[in-house]
């Protein structure tokens, strides 16, 4: 049986789309790849003029100032842990491509979210696109990623940003949203301009929740990091992926392993960082 | 009562809420019910065509059940609800009109308020909750934490600076809002159900703060309360709210011995009245008599009056006891004086005594009790059957107007009659 209506073109016309962009805008793209390949690589080069062992400290030292002496001896044996098995570089290269995308999650996550607590409009347009960010498989937007910014780390953060973005978006709004209304009436009535509600009392009091957004976008971000080598995004994922390729079933293992303890570390960390400031909670 | 200074003027004053807020107003300007009106657009009123005055210095008390829109015509107070229709004027300024950044200023220099939950900030300690509100208005921090630690002195909660505000109790928590909202040092304080949040005894010591504060600083207070009891012990003045409208201004008295209608009877018939009146309320213009004008004078004036005794006051009006008929007439017969029959031990209260504090003294003497202010100048008496018939709820026997004592030259009038 025939279709009454002839075939939607739907595919043909976000490839003329993504055609055109790349062709009027080629140049952009090439100076934010050139710009975010600069920023990856100069910092994995940074960590990697010090020591294995002097980073190790260091990173268990941060630990231990932003949450607890059980959490920095975790962090100080399992990095030691993992350059031991020789994934030290692969190691930095993923911390680096996921910190960068988490940091790019941030500064764009943080802001929207403030603005769709504020304005009921942009979260009506926001909410929508951030399911579409959630739910579309990543492969998808990584074709098109590739064509914009070729082959390599770059469409790995972009990935990664698109993938880790939503919840950072969604608990900042949640969490401005959720601050007693009895409350915002008292900033009103001494008078308080929207800007002294929002810095004074609403994202204080909402930053535990935002915190917990900035966790799940991290666990995100390094969930995407075997998707992004498959792009050609260098570190654990690459590993990883090259293992399953071969069949490696042991070296998957260590490098699955080393993935875990990276995460372990980064997660304890933030979720310490949200619940760690004095002073009472939202009743 | 002296005429007084309007500070706020509430006139027509009304909220509709929902979509259809402008044809809602057009019916209710046509005489249609709250519920014809929910049921043709949806929307509900409020507030309805509110209009009262508030003057400097009072107390006045809005009340009213739940749903009765007391706490939507306090938020319009301050514009933390923008009304519907009608003006809202705070010292001849209409609110209602002002920009943002007007409102703003007014929010921060005139009007103060106090939240049932008490809103504190729960990251903020005591000392930040207390100077929020000169913070915002960029006041260097040494300035603002100084008054800030004044006005915490003034609730007693001096020593609690460096606290959280879940480390305090609730009653503690409300001294931190009100001196919050006193710390900016307001004109007007908005108090939305202050102190229903806490329990009985409490409540009564935070009531009789603010009545004390009130005193000292002489704010005008506009106070939430759903609590009957509570309007009647701190209110100048009450305004009872029905449905969103107002259905009877008045003072407690008035509310309570003359009811507008069924609602407020059958709102205040429960109402406790022996602690509500007071002395002030039942007393009596007393009959007295100066010492030195004799006993024979003294037992004229009972005579003529028809009563049983007298008090007996010295050259200055005040107080120094009383004389029975009988022994002013053993005095005239045997020649003492009226100095030698005097009954000195004779039992005295203040203007301000509820009729409860009263029974005991009422019950155990014979003579009618006396009534003196500070100086012990009489000021009137109180009679048995008036406390009993006010205490029935017999109108009749309120005084609406301050007594004045009789003095010696009535009796003189007497004397020569």
């Amino acid at each position: 049986m025939d279709n009454l209506l002839p075939r939607l073109p739907f595919a043909d016309w976000i490839d003329t789309g993504v055609d055109w962009l790349v062709t009027h805008f080629g140049s952009v793209f090439d100076g934010i790849s050139a710009f975010l390949k600069g920023i990856v690589e100069g910092s994995v080069d940074l960590m990697d003029m010090v020591p294995s062992i002097v980073l190790a400290i260091l990173f268990a030292l941060l630990a231990w100032f932003i949450s607890t002496r059980r959490i920095a001896i975790f962090t100080l044996v399992g990095l030691l842990f993992i350059d031991y098995l020789g994934y030290w570089y692969s190691m930095l290269q993923m911390l680096s491509l996921v910190i960068t995308s988490v940091v790019i999650a941030l500064v764009i996550g943080i802001p929207l979210g403030i603005l769709g607590s504020q304005q009921p409009t942009v979260k009506k347009i926001i909410n929508p696109i951030l399911d579409l960010m959630q739910t579309m498989p990543a492969f998808v937007y990584l074709l098109p990623a590739i064509f914009f910014f070729n082959i390599g780390v770059v469409p790995g953060v972009v990935a990664s940003v698109i993938f880790s973005m939503p919840p950072t978006i969604r608990l900042t709004m949640l969490g401005i949203e959720q601050v007693p209304k009895d409350l915002i009436e008292a900033t009103e009535a001494f008078g308080s301009t929207t800007w002294q509600r929002l810095t004074k009392v609403q994202i204080p009091l909402a930053k535990p929740t935002i915190m917990a957004g900035v966790n799940q976008s991290i666990m995100l971000s390094l969930s995407m990091v075997v998707i992004a080598s498959m792009v050609g995004a260098p570190g654990l994922g690459e590993e990883v992926y090259r293992a399953v390729t071969q069949l490696k079933t042991g070296v998957g293992f260590e490098t699955g392993l080393s993935i875990v303890i990276v995460a372990i570390i980064l997660d304890r960390i933030t979720q310490h960082a949200g619940k760690k400031k004095q002073g009472g909670t939202i009743r | 009562m002296e005429e007084q200074r309007k500070k706020i003027e509430v006139v027509n004053t009304t909220k509709i809420f929902g979509k259809h807020s402008k044809r809602a107003a057009q019916l209710l300007n046509e005489g249609k019910s709250k519920g014809e009106i929910l049921k043709s657009t949806g929307a509900t009123v409020g507030v309805k065509n509110a209009s009262f005055d508030v003057y400097d210095g009072e107390i006045f008390v809005i009340m009213g059940l739940s749903g009765s829109g007391k706490s939507t015509l306090v938020r319009m107070l301050n514009r933390l609800i923008d009304p519907t229709m009608g003006s809202i004027r705070i010292d001849g300024e209409d609110i209602v009109v002002m920009n943002k950044e007007q409102l703003r200023g007014i929010r921060r220099k005139k009007i103060g308020m106090v939240f049932q939950n008490f809103a504190l900030f729960p990251h903020k300690t005591i000392l930040e909750n207390t100077e929020y509100g000169l913070e915002i208005q960029g006041i260097a921090k040494a300035e603002r934490q100084e008054k800030a630690r004044e006005s915490l002195k003034l609730v007693g909660l001096a020593g609690y600076e460096e606290q959280y505000p879940s480390q305090l109790s609730g009653g503690m928590q409300q001294r931190v809002g009100l001196a919050r909202a006193l710390a900016n040092g307001p004109d007007v304080l908005l108090m939305d159900e202050a102190f229903s949040a806490l329990d009985p005894l409490i409540r009564k010591d935070m009531q009789d703060e603010l009545l004390q504060l009130h005193h000292d600083m002489g704010k005008t207070i506009i106070f939430i309360t759903h609590d009957l009891d509570e309007a009647l012990r701190i209110g100048d003045r009450i305004a009872l709210m029905k449905d969103g409208e107002i259905v009877q201004i008045g003072t407690p008295e008035e509310i309570l011995m003359s009811p507008s209608n069924e609602y407020v009877e059958r709102f205040v018939e429960d109402v406790d009245l022996s602690k509500v009146l007071t002395a002030g309320h039942i007393m009596k213009k007393a009959d007295m008599v100066q010492i030195d004008r004799g006993a024979r004078v003294a037992l004229r004036l009972m005579k003529r009056q028809g009563i049983s005794s007298i008090y007996v006051v010295d050259k200055g009006n005040r107080l120094i006891g009383a004389v029975t008929a009988q022994d002013a007439l053993d005095a005239t017969d045997s020649g003492k004086t009226l100095e030698d029959v005097l009954i000195r031990d004779v039992p005295t209260i203040t203007p301000d005594t509820v009729l409860t504090d009263l029974f005991d003294t009422v019950s155990t003497t014979t003579i009618p009790v006396a009534v003196v202010n500070e100086q012990n100048h009489l000021q009137g008496i109180i009679i048995r059957g008036a406390l009993i018939g006010a205490l029935a709820g017999d109108g009749q026997f309120i005084n609406s107007s301050p007594v004045e004592s009789v003095v010696a030259e009535e009796v003189e009038v007497v004397n020569h009659g």
